[in-house]
């Protein structure tokens, strides 16, 4: 065994040794590297009560109230379950039904989460807009006889 | 197998090195100016507006191959690391320290360009989630980097100390790159990925490739000039260099 071979060894016994240290340390910590919640996490009292945090999922298809002045309600949805959300305050330009959401803030009393923050999720999908007609067509059953996609 | 490994080791001599690099340097800087120069092109004029962020999306053709420059030179210096430690070649860390400062610049501008997308997409500069924080510490591990082999005067220990520091930091590669699938995360999904291909119109992922080619060409090109310099500094007293013409003058 040459050396140049004992150095290749202590070298890759290095790197596995620290790759299972990390999975190890990423698996203790789990979820607490989360950015927000989910609507079922907050369903099953996973999301802490007492405290500020971050809820986030889709603003559910025709929810989206707008109340006095600045103030906004709408529905957050992971399409398995739902939570009110109350607002007051400026919209990102994303902002919109069926659209990514992220809010900060705390649950309150009635089961309405009140927001100080809202952010706009972006989904993965980059398209010039008369692609994204065709599919939005194509997608509410097209009368032209367009397979579903 | 031998006559093999004897024709690799050739190139890791400094000496053989540092013409060949002079050879590819113009050939890549030429590369890189035409494919950014097509690319910015397209990027402004070529490619369609988003249907849902407008012109606004038009700094992910900088954003999205900036950012995978990152972590790939990270990976490239990574594996100049581990083969000065294994090898014991000297050229493996000038190669190493060659690539740092590109690699950090990568680092930043994927920050900053994010930065200028966030405020109006997303409606914050800046938040700690799993990707932007993973890449903040990339950017960290860069400058660590060339802090500690900057730090210590005599470069032999000054690469090893730093091919340390780097083949322990490469554990944060993949956190970056599955952060947005391990976790919860404000900053979107791949739209490019090896499982499922691409989620964006063709023009704009011609756009992005092309950006992306020129940064690999320029990243090359400017670690070569920058190696070769290098390679100057460190072979000052040897006889090969004051025979060279530029040297002599």
């Amino acid at each position: 065994m040459k050396a140049r071979h004992k150095r290749l060894g202590f070298l890759a016994a290095g790197l596995v040794g620290l790759g299972v240290a990390a999975t190890l340390v990423f698996n203790a910590l789990d979820s607490n590297l989360s950015y927000f919640f989910s609507p079922t996490d907050v369903v099953q009292n996973k999301a802490p009560a007492d405290h500020v945090y971050r809820l986030g999922g889709m603003v559910q298809q025709g929810s989206l109230e707008r109340g006095q002045e600045l103030t906004v309600k709408f529905l957050v949805t992971d399409t398995a379950n739902t939570v009110k959300v109350a607002y007051t305050g400026i919209l990102p330009d994303l902002f919109a039904e069926g659209q990514g959401v992220i809010a900060q803030g705390r649950m309150g009393p009635e089961g309405v989460f009140v927001a100080d923050e809202v952010l706009a999720k972006h989904d993965e999908n980059y398209m010039p807009p008369e692609v994204a007609d065709a599919l939005d067509k194509a997608h509410k059953g097209a009368p032209t006889g367009v397979a579903n996609k | 197998m031998n006559a093999r490994l004897l024709n690799w080791f050739k190139f890791s001599s400094p000496a053989t090195f540092y013409p060949l690099a002079g050879r590819l340097v113009p050939i890549f800087t030429l590369i890189a100016v035409a494919l950014i120069g097509v690319g910015l092109y397209m990027s402004f004029f070529v490619a369609p507006t988003d249907y849902k962020q407008g012109e606004g999306y038009r700094i992910i053709f900088v954003h999205v191959p900036a950012a995978w420059m990152s972590m790939f030179i990270y990976l490239i210096m990574a594996f100049w690391a581990g083969l000065g430690l294994v090898f014991n070649t000297r050229l493996s860390g000038m190669m190493t320290r060659a690539l740092a400062p590109t690699g950090a610049i990568f680092a930043f501008l994927a920050l900053w360009t994010g930065a200028f997308w966030g405020k109006p997409m997303w409606g914050t500069w800046w938040v700690w989630d799993a990707r932007l924080t993973s890449e903040l510490i990339l950017l960290f591990l860069y400058l660590g980097y060339l802090a500690l082999q900057g730090a210590i005067d005599d470069t032999r220990r000054a690469d090893r100390a730093g091919a340390l520091l780097v083949l322990v930091g490469v554990i944060n590669i993949p956190i970056i790159y599955y952060s947005v699938q391990w976790w919860n995360t404000l900053h979107q999904g791949a739209t490019i990925s090896m499982d499922n291909g691409s989620k964006m119109g063709v023009t704009m992922l011609w756009t992005m490739l092309i950006m992306a080619l020129g940064f690999w060409a320029y990243t090359i090109a400017v670690a070569l000039v920058r190696v070769r310099s290098i390679i100057l500094e460190r072979e000052a007293d040897t006889t090969w260099v004051s025979e060279l013409a530029e040297v002599r003058r």
